[in-house]
């Protein structure tokens, strides 16, 4: 391409980021040129948020350099990286729930009038044109609280189009939006770009990049494989790229023999969040619940262990109804949940490992009403033995451990139970692929004891890899089933992303 | 199919956002006039019982020991927007009132402006103080004012000693700033509700002040939008100081006797008021209207029960109940307003 003679608008230079013992990005590289929408891909964990974060000068890099007109520049602050013309929308919105959508979007850059103060109509009207050049009616004086995430997304596009930046960083912002929404996005896209921005986008979904990107870069465990002209390549050499290696096979062959629906959900439904979800899981198999995030999955899930409340529906464990919104009940009943945010809601990351595995079982280590901590050890250093757990000491903090590790400990907590049912979301997110491979093994053990394993999770080679069946959701609906055998990853996207109406029974 | 998508956001949402905005509307109304609706069903109930209770003699009572709640109330309502808590600000007032007052009797013929310069001088250092110490040192806010609330409380302690100031050293002049009044209504209440008015459109109309409750409203996201989050926080608690100075000032000219226990306790009772106003405990929302007419509310309530004969003791249990309403309505409402806001989404999607 032409532009290539031209100087990078933006630069990033073998860039480093540690975070303790973590190297979340090893040698990350990209270069955008004005008036060029560049596509950065990888899989979860390979480290573009990194990569995004220290555009948005949240964090600075260890090493290597950012270059912005070819000059050096270090971004101490977010308020540094706007200044030098970068915005960025983030994958997960942040907005301010108790302000207003206009306030949102021009939050420190409010439009002003005599005085330094505030211009309430301006500030009304600017937003209103935003929503209008984005092709959506959005209120801008609502307050932001109780927006869907396709409407946090809007408003966060809106407010990064208010800053007229020259460098914008887009974290997978189609990942909530409908079709028509994505479409006029890419208007949007494609009118920075004729107007010289240069735009960093970022998504799982390979034929955006087909369609608006005129450049690819690739990373893979934090370090960029490929950069080349998206007009060069097709989707398997992106896809190749991404993953390195073959597509993963199937940890266990054999298929088990399920036995009677141990968990039926039935017409679960949340206003706004999932609506008429029916599916069962039966003893023995893994169901995975694919789609892609902001779906309603794990909202489902919390819904069914008791987390979260569900307007109408119900679930069944073993042909009992179960009582709604009592994760104890839930427990009593014999479910397992491994949350999808394992340091938040998965473990008491300040106590010791054996605390943790101990924590869902303490009635059983009871000795005369107080909790003996030998039988808390020789519990956890059997679940320790049994899950392969690598870890210094039993009373280290579990947060000195390994994302890998930290994940058998949570599994392990919850198996010392001994679930009939185990729910697990995005059980294998940020871990090591040899502790990966480990955790499927795990899963389809256990499901071949008779367990139903209810697995949700964004990647798509472990849905392919250890489903029986999978479930896909869109927009808090249930789109389509597919057996083991039938699925693909096309068909799992096209579910997923489109609006097929084909449900699969 | 795209088109039926498009039809979604051109002819359902409109409706969505007129509906949704006069919801919002409503609950901001809520806010405030919930407090007004209690403030005026409990005067018109006292009235009627003990008629007196409207005199003019009792209104000048009542807003004269209002005031200095209310005034407080305006520092900690922009330090509980910011999602944080000072807890120093009785401790505050009372070294103020008594260094200030105490001027009176050493340095013969001081200007009253050069008190109110001292307390204010105080009550930035104090402020200043907390306000580093949440912002730079990253010690939640609630520990550092507890921290501060004890120390400063002890160095009044030291340098009062077993003194006091007493009335006689007082120029007349400084003890009219609590007593001058225009047909029953104190000048200071006037000055008081002005400098309110000031602070409710500095919040409102100014980017430092919006700044205030986005700070408050999610930090995380405040900090990603490059606001300067330590400079706003840090000025929060200094503004909090110099109006516990300056109220410890108006404090000793309004009793003219200040001991070391002057403003003891006064922290709970203003963050009551401010609660009670329909301030966000955590940040983010409320008004600092809506906390001087709980101040104010508190301060009704106060004198209704002495009017009314009914034993003080009642006085606390009834701010308690007060404040367990004000949050259940908070949180009733937050929640209702979250369900409504979904359920419409939804139907609109």
């Amino acid at each position: 391409m032409a532009r290539r003679d031209e100087a990078a608008v933006l630069s990033l230079r073998h860039a480093a980021k540690s975070f303790g013992a973590v190297h979340a990005v090893t040698d990350g590289s990209v270069d955008l040129y004005g008036g060029e929408a560049h596509a950065l891909l990888g899989e979860n964990g390979a480290g573009k948020s990194t990569v995004v974060k220290m555009l948005a000068g949240v964090h600075q890099l260890d090493h290597g350099q950012l270059l912005i007109d070819d000059q050096p520049v270090t971004l101490h602050g977010p308020a540094a990286a706007q200044a030098a013309g970068i915005a960025v929308i983030y994958q997960e919105p942040t907005l301010f729930p108790d302000l207003s959508v206009a306030e949102n979007i021009f939050m420190g850059r409010q439009p002003l009038r005599s005085g330094r103060r505030i211009d309430r109509k301006q500030l009304h009207d600017q937003s209103a044109a935003l929503f209008d050049r984005l092709g959506v009616r959005l209120d801008p004086d609502r307050i932001c609280r109780g927006l869907s995430i396709a409407d946090q997304q809007l408003v966060e596009i809106a407010k990064a189009l208010s800053l007229d930046a020259r460098v914008i960083v887009m974290d997978e912002p189609t990942a909530a939006l409908s079709a028509a929404e994505v479409a006029r996005l890419f208007d949007v896209v494609r009118t920075l770009c004729a107007a010289n921005a240069a735009v960093l986008f970022i998504t799982h979904r390979l034929e955006e990049v087909f369609e608006i990107c005129q450049r690819a870069t690739v990373m893979r465990d934090g370090a960029r494989v490929l950069t080349t002209d998206v007009s060069e390549v097709n989707a398997d050499d992106l896809v190749r790229a991404m993953v390195g290696r073959q597509m993963s096979v199937r940890a266990s062959t054999e298929r088990g023999d399920a036995g009677a629906a141990e968990l039926q959900v039935r017409r679960l439904t949340r206003e706004g969040v999932f609506i008429d979800v029916s599916f069962e899981v039966r003893a023995g198999e893994i169901v995975a619940l694919a789609g892609l995030v902001g779906s309603g999955r794990s909202e489902v899930a919390r819904a069914i262990f008791g987390i979260d409340k569900y307007d109408a529906g119900g679930v069944l464990v073993g042909g009992l109804p179960l009582r709604k919104a009592s994760p104890a009940a839930a427990m009593a009943a014999g479910i397992g949940y491994v949350p999808e945010d394992r340091r938040q809601q998965g473990l008491v990351m300040e106590m010791s490992v054996q605390q943790n595995v101990g924590l869902a079982s303490l009635r059983g280590l009871q000795r005369r009403g107080l909790i003996s901590s030998a039988a808390e050890r020789s519990f956890a250093t059997d679940w320790a033995q049994r899950l392969n757990l690598k870890y210094g000491k039993l009373t280290d903090p579990v947060s000195s451990l390994s994302g890998g590790n930290q994940q058998k400990v949570v599994l392990a907590k919850w198996l010392g139970r001994q679930p009939k049912i185990l729910i697990v979301d995005e059980p294998t997110r940020g871990i090591d692929i040899a502790t990966k491979a480990e955790v499927h093994r795990l899963l389809v053990q256990l499901a071949r004891t008779g367990v139903a394993v209810l697995m949700i999770s964004s990647e798509l080679p472990e849905v392919l890899a250890i489903g029986d069946r999978i479930l896909v959701m869109r927009e808090g609906r249930l789109t389509a089933e597919f057996g083991h055998a039938e699925a693909t990853e096309e068909v799992i996207m096209t579910a997923a992303t489109s609006q097929l109406e084909a449900r699969a029974r | 199919m795209n088109t039926a998508v498009t039809d979604r956001s051109q002819s359902a949402s409109p409706a969505r956002g007129s509906d949704s905005r006069r919801l919002t509307e409503r609950i901001f109304r809520i806010r405030e006039s919930g407090i007004v609706a209690v403030l005026i069903v409990f005067v018109a109930v006292t009235t009627v019982v003990q008629h007196r209770f409207l005199s003019t003699t009792n209104i000048t009572f009542v807003l004269t020991n209002t005031t200095v709640f209310a005034l407080l109330a305006l520092g900690e309502t922009m330090v509980v927007i910011s999602r944080n808590v000072d807890l120093s600000i009785g401790s505050v007032l009372g070294l103020s009132a008594y260094v200030s007052a105490n001027l009176f009797g050493k340095v013969h013929g001081i200007p009253i402006a050069a008190v109110f310069a001292v307390g204010i001088g105080i009550g930035l250092a104090c402020g200043l103080a907390n306000g580093l110490m949440v912002s730079l040192g990253r010690v939640p806010s609630l520990v550092v004012t507890l921290a501060t609330l004890y120390i400063v409380r002890g160095i009044d302690i030291l340098i009062v000693g077993g003194n006091e100031v007493i009335a006689s050293t007082l120029p007349p002049g400084f003890i009219q700033i609590a007593r001058a009044n225009v047909v029953g209504v104190p000048y200071l209440a006037i000055v008081i509700a002005a400098c309110v008015g000031i602070g409710a459109y500095y919040l409102r109309s100014y980017r430092s002040g919006r700044e205030l409750y986005a700070i408050g409203s999610s930090p995380e996201a405040a900090r990603l939008a490059g606001i300067p989050v330590a400079r706003r926080v840090c000025t929060a608690f200094a503004i909090s100081g110099v109006i516990a100075g300056i109220a410890g000032v108006i404090w000793a000219a309004e009793y003219q006797t200040v001991d070391s226990t002057a403003g003891t306790g006064y922290e709970l009772s203003v963050i009551a008021a401010v609660v009670v106003g329909g301030v966000a405990i955590f940040g983010g929302s409320g008004s600092v209207v809506g906390a001087a007419i709980g101040a104010l509310l508190l301060g009704t309530i106060n004198s209704a029960l002495y009017v009314l004969g009914i034993s003080p003791f009642w006085d606390q249990a009834i701010a308690g109940f007060l404040l367990l309403l004000a949050i259940t309505l908070d949180r009733a409402i937050a929640v209702r307003l979250l369900a409504a806001l979904r359920v419409r989404s939804s139907r609109a999607r």
